[in-house]
This record gives structure tokens, C-alpha cells and sequence, in this order.
């Protein structure tokens, strides 16, 4: 016997509340609880990690009982290339400097418009390297290498 | 007369020319970022926050300040000439501006905003410089006890002005509360959820959050209906509304203002709620009902006017009480932690320059708008028509430097990566992210609260119930959280977040 699930986005939240929850309180479980008095380090995230994982499981029953919209598709490519361009210039960063770190990083999210056009998006990253240089390197001076460690920057 | 002895003080430190000039900048920008669809206030100060490490305290507040009530401006411009909302609190706007612009009527409409804004600047500016001080006497009375309370309410404010379906609402902000505890215990100096990494030691910034759940999850959100934006402005003829446009413009900015002042003092709500409750106020009032939606005046007089002036008073518990009512809100604390000035009820008295200052700058940050903004429409339109797909690369480049800046660290750059991608699969799942990051400012200080209560009082949970203040805080908390619940009450409410 199978029970449908009949509101897709409730019983996912609530499986990650309830994962989120459930964890919260394992890794709490050596934290120390101490007293109502002198409350302990583990006292307040295993209230909350208990509290969390109980509306878990209420937003998965009500994804039982009541009717909602399904989720829609996901913008995987999207979400990739922003979250991945981002994680590429942290990581570009320091070992070949701010201006390749940017290049790379204004590229790989253009590319997640269904617009992209390489010469477009070249253009808009010499630009934006450009300002971003002039501004928040020589005008704040945050302490940003231009070329990296792997140029001897 | 001390208050006109405060405001003078006001006067005097934010008419300088630096502080002047902060105040454009800062209303200028705002102005800008709230033209501009999918760049809201809170990703635009977090990425801020970093420049006015320089900047002397006052002005560094004036500017974001101003940014954030800016923006109220800009949203509503975007909002009437293309239909879309620059700003998330100018979605009611699009209903009846832009129905005003296709009739031609898009100065009149621009015009009716612009003028409700400021008058409803003025009068919250004035609620603050009343209400403020003292509030700040009685706050100073508060104990540990008196202060979980009121972060209670403040999550129970937010749970209940949420949009959608309050256990999401309950659901994400104690997912932020628990967020929030990671990092080192400041009692026991015990390491929190850290994974053994020393740069969680510290805890997980809140601008890195921020920028990573409303900067980078709003992009990826925007990449999903790319092809929708089409962008085709409205010619802007007469801005002079006639004779019968002021004579109904009146009553909705009354009370649009009044509305969104005493919404945006609740914590967990800000502009978003002011404007949403007073274009359903005015369709229920208006004699015209029959016209909204059809482009009536009185829905863009209303929630114009209503954005703006909750805007302006969730200032009030974040200066009095030091508790942020919003994101904007907790920026600007945390904006004020890097300037070393502690939030909190001594600010006025400690800090009067700064505390006046700030606030008589609003009101020449309003009038600053009011006049620029109207001769400066040709350059907004320009702005407006900037493609998305050369916009967001451009965000993400200002929020990746941002980040990093904070604490220089590549760290904190991957971190804000994965809360894009959390920020967005939460959106996708109907769970709003605004709860979650008030749970995550308040969690460290309701713990640290509720520790120091309950040891003042050996462990006696009554405490919260004998003392009248933390007693009336929770009483409302309840109140407020039972009426919901009511289902005649929870219809209404369904009703007032059908507009999106």
C-alpha cells in the first residue's frame, strides 16, 4: 500500500527539517546539557534541534493530507554555473589573481543565461575587471593580488 | 522644547557637507537599486558594509540609511512604467501603476508615489524622534529576561506576517536560531557545530548569509524566467496630477502612512507587510474599489506611502533596543558593531550626535528624493532597460568581493556559494528565507538572554511570567500566534498574500 504524497513541497521541507533537526541533536549529544540553572552548551541547540525535527515531521504528515502545487523544475544549469563561478573565483583567487579570478568568474555566470554571447560576455568581464580594480583595489585597497602566486604576484 | 533642542543637534551634525554628501550617495544608490529589478536592499548594504569600514560612524549609517529607504522610491518607479517590482515591497504598486501608465497617466502615477513617499517620510521621521527616546528610558530598565521576550514576540511577529504557510514560517526561523549557534559557546568557550574547521570558530557571518540567500539565490530564481522580462517602458507625459487626483490621493496617504508606521515598528515585518496591508485596507475603504486594479490612484498613493513609512519606523526598535526587526535592520546593527558602537538603548544618550543624526537625515534624504527624483526619471528609465543577463554578472562580482573583504578569506566566498544554492532550493519549496535569517541573528542573543534569566532567577522557568514586561511581551507573542490560528482570521490573511 503506497499513500501519495499529495503536496511535494511540504513533505521535502520536512524531511530537511527533520534531517537538519536529527543532526542538530546528534552532534549536540556531547555538548553537555546542564542545569535550568546553569544551562549547558547543549541545553539550547538540542531544544531547538527537537523542536525542528518535530515540524519536520508535521510538514511531512500534512504532505499527506492536504493538496499543494508541485515544485517545478529546477534551474540546475543556473544554479551551477552561478554557485560554481562563485566557488571557482574563491578558489582562483589568491593563486592567480583578482583579474583572472574575475574573468573567469563574470564568464562562467554569463553562461547561464539563455542570452549568452561570448564576445558580450568578454566585453563585460574586461569591464567590470577593469572597474572593479580601479575601485576596490587602488581606491579601498582591500588587499586583493592582481596577478597571484602562481605569477610569482 | 528638547525635541526641537534634539533636532537641532541633528540638524547641525547631518548638515554638514560629508554627511550631506553620504546622504545622496546613500539615497542615490538606493534609488538605483531599487529601479533595478533583482537587487534588493539587503544584498546592496551587505555588499556595502566592507566600504564604510572608512567611513566616520555617522555618515557610514547615514549612507545605508538612506539606501535602504531609497530604495522604496526606486521600487515604485520600476514597478509603474514596466510592471515589474524593483523592489519586493512595490508589488501591490505594479497592480494599478501600471494600469495608470498605459492610460498615459504614468507621470501623474510616478508623481502620486513620490509625493505619498515623502509625506509619509516625514511623518515617521517625526514618530521617531518622539517614540524613540523614550522607549530607550523604558529599555534601559529591561532585564535578561525582559529582553528574551521581546526577541520572542519579534519571531512570533515574523512567523505571523510571513508570507505563506506559517509551520514553513516556524520551520525556517528555527532552522536560523540553530544556524545561528554555530561557533565557539561564548560561556563554556566549547566549539559549536563547527566541524573542526577554525574558520566556522567564529561562526558563520551573517552578511556572507545574506548576500548568499537574497544575492545569489535571487539570481538563480531570475534565471528561471528569463525570457518573461520584456521590457518596454512607458512614455512619461504630464506629472502634475490634476485637481481630483489630489483630492483622492489624500485619504489613502493618511492612511497608508499611519498603517505601515505602526506595521513597521513590529519586528519581523518591514515595508514588504506596510504596503501588502495598505492596498488591501484602501480596495476595502475606498469608495472607488470598483476601480482598482484598473489603475486608481489610490493604489499607488496607499502602498507608496505605507513601503516608505515602515521603512523608516523599523528603525525604531533596531535604535532603541538594538534588535533588528529585519535584514536591513541587522545589517545596519552589524554595521554599527564594526564602527564600535554597541546597539542598543545607550545609543541615544551616549550617542546623541549620531542617534539625531540619523535621524533628521531621513528627512533630508525624503526631500533629496523628492526633488531628484522626479527631474532624474530619464536616467532611471535608461537603467531600467539594462539587460539582465549583463546585470547579474555584475552582482555577483560585487557580491564575491564583498565577501571576501569582510574577513579576507576565500572561506567565507565558498560558504556564501552554498547558501545560494540553499537560499534557492528554500525558495523552490515555498520556505522564505527572511525568517530564517532574523532566527539566525537572534539565536546567539536569545541563548545568551535565556541563560542569563534563568540564572538570575536559579533556574526558575516563572521568571518570564512574573515580570511585567517579559510577561506582556509574551502575552501579545501568544496573542498574536492564537488569532492566526483562528481560521477566520487565517482566511483573511491567505486573502491579503494573494496579490503576488
Amino acid at each position: 500500500m503506497t499513500i501519495p504524497i499529495r503536496n511535494a513541497k511540504d513533505f521535502w521541507a520536512g524531511l530537511v527539517y527533520l534531517a537538519v533537526g536529527l543532526a542538530a541533536i546528534f552532534l549536540a549529544r556531547d555538548f553537555g546539557m546542564g542545569t535550568a540553572t546553569r544551562m549547558g552548551p547543549g541545553y539550547f541547540p538540542i531544544v531547538l534541534g527537537g523542536v525542528l525535527a518535530l515540524l519536520g515531521v508535521a510538514s511531512v504528515v500534512r504532505s499527506f493530507v492536504s493538496k499543494g502545487e508541485p515544485i517545478g523544475t529546477f534551474v540546475l544549469k543556473g544554479m551551477l554555473l552561478v554557485c560554481g563561478g562563485t566557488v571557482l573565483f574563491g578558489a582562483l583567487l589568491r593563486g592567480a589573481g583578482l583579474v583572472i579570478a574575475l574573468i573567469v568568474l563574470v564568464i562562467v555566470s554569463a553562461y547561464a543565461s539563455t542570452k549568452f554571447r561570448l564576445g558580450t560576455a568578454i566585453a563585460l568581464a574586461g569591464g567590470l575587471t577593469v572597474a572593479c580594480v580601479l575601485v576596490f583595489v587602488k581606491g579601498l585597497g582591500i588587499p586583493m593580488p592582481l596577478l597571484g602566486t602562481w605569477f610569482g604576484g | 522644547m528638547e525635541l526641537l533642542e534634539h533636532l537641532g543637534l541633528g540638524f547641525a551634525t547631518a548638515l554638514t557637507f560629508t554627511n550631506l554628501f553620504y546622504c545622496l550617495v546613500g539615497v542615490f544608490l538606493g534609488t538605483l537599486i531599487g529601479v533595478l529589478p533583482g537587487l534588493g536592499p539587503t544584498a546592496t548594504i551587505a555588499m556595502l558594509l566592507p566600504i564604510t569600514f572608512t567611513l566616520p560612524p555617522v555618515s557610514a549609517l547615514i549612507m545605508l540609511a538612506g539606501i535602504y529607504y531609497g530604495s522604496q522610491y526606486g521600487g515604485s518607479t520600476t514597478a509603474i512604467l514596466v510592471n515589474l517590482p524593483g523592489e519586493a515591497s512595490s508589488v501591490v504598486t505594479t497592480l494599478d501603476g501600471y494600469q495608470m501608465a498605459l492610460q498615459g497617466r504614468a507621470g501623474v502615477a510616478l508623481a502620486t508615489a513620490a509625493i505619498g513617499s515623502f509625506f509619509a517620510g516625514t511623518v515617521s521621521t517625526l514618530l521617531l524622534a518622539l517614540f524613540a527616546p523614550p522607549l530607550a528610558e523604558v529599555a534601559l530598565k529591561f532585564g535578561p529576561a525582559d529582553y528574551f521576550s521581546l526577541m520572542m514576540l519579534g519571531l512570533v511577529a515574523s512567523i505571523v506576517l510571513a508570507r505563506g504557510s506559517l509551520l514553513h514560517a516556524l520551520g525556517m526561523v528555527t532552522l536560523g536560531l540553530l544556524l545561528g549557534l554555530v561557533g565557539t559557546d561564548v560561556n563554556s568557550g566549547m566549539q559549536r557545530y563547527t566541524f573542526d574547521l577554525p574558520a566556522l570558530a567564529d561562526g558563520i557571518g551573517f552578511v556572507t548569509v545574506a548576500m548568499g540567500m537574497f544575492g545569489l539565490g535571487e539570481i538563480i530564481r531570475n534565471l528561471e524566467n528569463e525570457e518573461n522580462r520584456s521590457l518596454i517602458a512607458s512614455k512619461i507625459s504630464s506629472l502634475w496630477p490634476t485637481k481630483e487626483d489630489w483630492k483622492r490621493m489624500i485619504a489613502p496617504i493618511l492612511r497608508g502612512t499611519a498603517l505601515g508606521s505602526a506595521v513597521g515598528i513590529l519586528p519581523g515585518s518591514g515595508a514588504i507587510m506596510g504596503a501588502f496591508a495598505a492596498y488591501s485596507l484602501e480596495k476595502k475603504v475606498s469608495k472607488y474599489s470598483k476601480e482598482f486594479g484598473k489603475g486608481a490612484i489610490e493604489g499607488v498613493a496607499a502602498p507608496e506611502s505605507a513601503n516608505n513609512a515602515a521603512a523608516q519606523t523599523s528603525f525604531i526598535p533596531m535604535l532603541t533596543l538594538g534588535i533588528p526587526s529585519n535584514p536591513v535592520m541587522a545589517l545596519m546593527i552589524g554595521a554599527m558593531i564594526i564602527q564600535g558602537i554597541q546597539p542598543g538603548p545607550l545609543v541615544v544618550t551616549e550617542q546623541p550626535a549620531l542617534f539625531w543624526g540619523i535621524i533628521t537625515s531621513m528627512w533630508i534624504g525624503n526631500l533629496f528624493l523628492l526633488v531628484l527624483n522626479l527631474p532624474l526619471i530619464g536616467i532611471w528609465v535608461r537603467i531600467i532597460m539594462v539587460p539582465y543577463h549583463l546585470l547579474y554578472p555584475a552582482i555577483l562580482v560585487f557580491c564575491a568581493i564583498g565577501v571576501f573583504s569582510l574577513n579576507n578569506t576565500e572561506f567565507d566566498v565558498h560558504l556564501m556559494a552554498l547558501f545560494g544554492v540553499i537560499g534557492y532550493i528554500f525558495v523552490k519549496l515555498d520556505c522564505e528565507p527572511a525568517p530564517m535569517l532574523l532566527g539566525f541573528i537572534l539565536g546567539p542573543m536569545m541563548e545568551e538572554y535565556l541563560r542569563r534569566a534563568l540564572l538570575l532567577s536559579r533556574g526558575d522557568p516563572m521568571t518570564f511570567i512574573q515580570r511585567p514586561i517579559s510577561a506582556t511581551m509574551l502575552a501579545i507573542a501568544a496573542l498574536a500566534l492564537v488569532t492566526v490560528l483562528l481560521p477566520a482570521i487565517r482566511k483573511t490573511r491567505e486573502e491579503a498574500f494573494q496579490g503576488d
